[in-house]
């Protein structure tokens, strides 16, 4: 028998979107599972109170405040460093071979899988140079870990600034890095805060190499040898030992909303540097 | 341009330049530490005691991580079986048939996929995956298939968001020329963009197996982590990531050097998979150009 073909395009185009729809109603269903079974244990006292045996009763601030200070210091090490390989690569120089083995070095550094940034750090920072498992290391082998992404939005965002900007900050006899800092990095943030928001994502996500190089100390850091666990962390270690479900989804959806809100924000601040340029 | 400026100029561009020198030096660093720990190791007890022998009992001076090579191979295989088939159908529908809003809404939605931290797939597969794996299909749900399952899901952004890519820039004259000969819609897909657009749909695979590969926390919620080869996709298994990851906190010594040996041929198994994917992606290049 012959199967008319427009029958096949119909079927074909059912069983498609289907494929489609399944795909995003697994997303949904693991963000409304999350919410709904971490809900009635969030409130203000589990955001801000220290948590109780070993994370059986109480909340989950110092684990939030690790959170921060980790994302926030890899980005402030990362950051300067990303922009402005970005700058000499993009504005600096043109093509030889010195650029082919940085981006070389780029490309290898993000395809590591992060087992292999958590075997490092711990061996390096953490045993070689001492400094134990503490912010410290955890906040080094993030940054290394985050430069890529920086590098590589940030040179999409400066390619994308049309070179007539540079040419009238030229004509107006500005010198090549008043350009670059006056012109070309105030039309390229948008694509420079997004690559900024993503690793603040994989800052807050990671658990493997954290544990391996900050290790999961419960108190508050004070300093930067002190050890201190991150939310991702106290949550794998409560579902993984099984110490409380409900603090655990709890954690979870703490851990999601924050991850989901910098997403939306990065993917925000994307779509407007696409519409500024287009 | 006055002398000084110039000067300033200079500076500036060679401060840069160290900059981006950067991470080139931060790569040489990471091979330098894993390599000088984990192929001390190889010396000492041979590359074939460590790769193809069967037996891990590493404080007592056995070494043999084949089984765990095994495992990771198998997972990574399964993740594909789940994830693939599901990623190409999603990524052909959202360059192909979705309408503009449908894909204003799909494309960012599977994008927050991929920001999922991977200890909550993880940690759902525990609760969800493994006791339906154990009561339906029997022991103790902590399987292989469990883990193909979390993996599957977890690739599922990367491979859709490169397949869309490469589908997107198949042009659309090839379409029209398919279209004009009076073939329907699917006949098009399939025998006109797929085929254009394959070497980057492989690319999205491979490197959707990179993933899976280095994948850690989320298997060892979900793999059982028993030291053995898998005689069915309902046994337990452990993988190379996650016998660095459960090991590492406690290691001492030659155990801590076998951790990195562990490392070493993980780093080799994805050096391998990003270099076929580049290939591919150059490869597609140079035909499109």
């Amino acid at each position: 028998m012959r199967i008319n073909p427009r029958f096949t395009d119909k079927f074909i185009r059912l069983i498609l979107s289907c494929g489609a729809i399944f795909a995003v109603s697994i997303l949904v269903a693991i963000i409304l599972t999350i919410f709904v079974k971490g809900i009635v244990n969030v409130n203000a006292e589990f955001i801000l109170s220290n948590p109780e045996d070993m994370g059986r009763h109480g909340g989950i601030f110092p684990s939030i405040m690790s959170t921060i200070f980790l994302a926030a210091l890899s980005i402030l090490l990362a950051t300067p460093l990303g922009i402005g390989t970005a700058i000499f690569l993009t504005e600096y120089t043109r093509e030889t071979t010195l650029t082919r083995i940085i981006r070389f070095g780029i490309e290898s550094l993000s395809g590591i899988p992060s087992i292999i940034y958590g075997l490092f750090g711990f061996i390096f920072f953490v045993i070689k140079l001492g400094f134990g498992w503490s912010l410290l290391s955890g906040t080094l082998t993030m940054t290394i870990m985050i430069l890529p992404t920086i590098i590589r939005t940030s040179e999409e965002a400066i390619k994308a600034v049309p070179n007539s900007y540079r040419m009238v900050s030229y004509s107006l006899s500005a010198s090549k890095w008043e350009t670059v800092t006056k012109v070309v990095i105030p039309s390229a943030a948008p694509g420079i805060l997004t690559g900024i928001m993503l690793s603040i994502g994989r800052a807050v996500e990671e658990t493997a190499v954290v544990i391996f190089t900050m290790g999961s100390a419960l108190r508050l850091p004070t300093s930067l040898f002190d050890s201190g666990r991150t939310m991702a962390v106290h949550f794998y270690i409560l579902a993984r030992e099984g110490i409380s479900m409900d603090k655990a989804y709890a954690t979870a959806l703490v851990l999601i909303c924050s991850i989901l809100a910098i997403n939306i924000l990065a993917y925000y601040l994307m779509n407007k540097m696409i519409a500024k340029y287009s | 341009m006055n002398k000084k400026n110039f000067g300033k100029e200079n500076l500036i561009r060679y401060v840069l330049m160290l900059f981006a020198l950067s991470s080139i030096f931060f790569l040489f660093l990471i091979f330098a530490f894993i390599m000088s720990e984990g192929l001390k190791l190889f010396f000492k007890v041979g590359l074939l005691n460590i790769i193809a022998s069967l037996k891990w009992a590493p404080t007592k001076g056995f070494f043999g991580i084949f089984p765990m090579i095994v495992s990771s191979f198998i997972i990574t295989v399964g993740a594909l079986c789940v994830g693939g088939p599901l990623a190409l159908a999603c990524a052909t529908y959202l360059a192909e048939y979705a309408g503009k809003k449908t894909k204003m809404f799909l494309k960012p939605a599977i994008e927050l996929l991929a920001g999922i931290p991977s200890v909550v797939y993880g940690f759902l597969g525990v609760v969800y995956i493994v006791p339906l794996v154990r009561e339906y299909l029997g022991g103790s749900g902590f399987s292989a298939l469990s883990a193909s399952i979390v993996l599957g899901v977890m690739i599922l952004p990367t491979i859709i968001s490169i397949s869309y890519d490469a589908l997107t820039s198949v042009p659309v004259v090839y379409r029209e020329g398919s279209f004009a000969m009076g073939a329907t819609k699917w006949q098009t897909i399939y025998l006109v963009v797929i085929p254009a657009a394959r070497s980057g749909i492989l690319a999205a695979f491979i490197l959707g197996m990179g993933r899976a590969v280095g994948e850690t926390m989320a298997v060892i919620m979900v793999a059982g982590n028993a030291l053995q080869i898998p005689t069915s996709i309902l046994d337990p298994l452990r993988t190379l990531t996650s016998n660095i990851a459960l090991e590492l906190a406690y290691a001492t010594g030659d155990h801590r050097s076998s951790l990195f040996s562990t490392g070493v041929v993980l780093l080799v198994i994805i050096m391998v998979l990003n270099f076929i994917a580049n290939f591919w992606v150059k490869r597609k290049v140079i035909k499109g150009s």
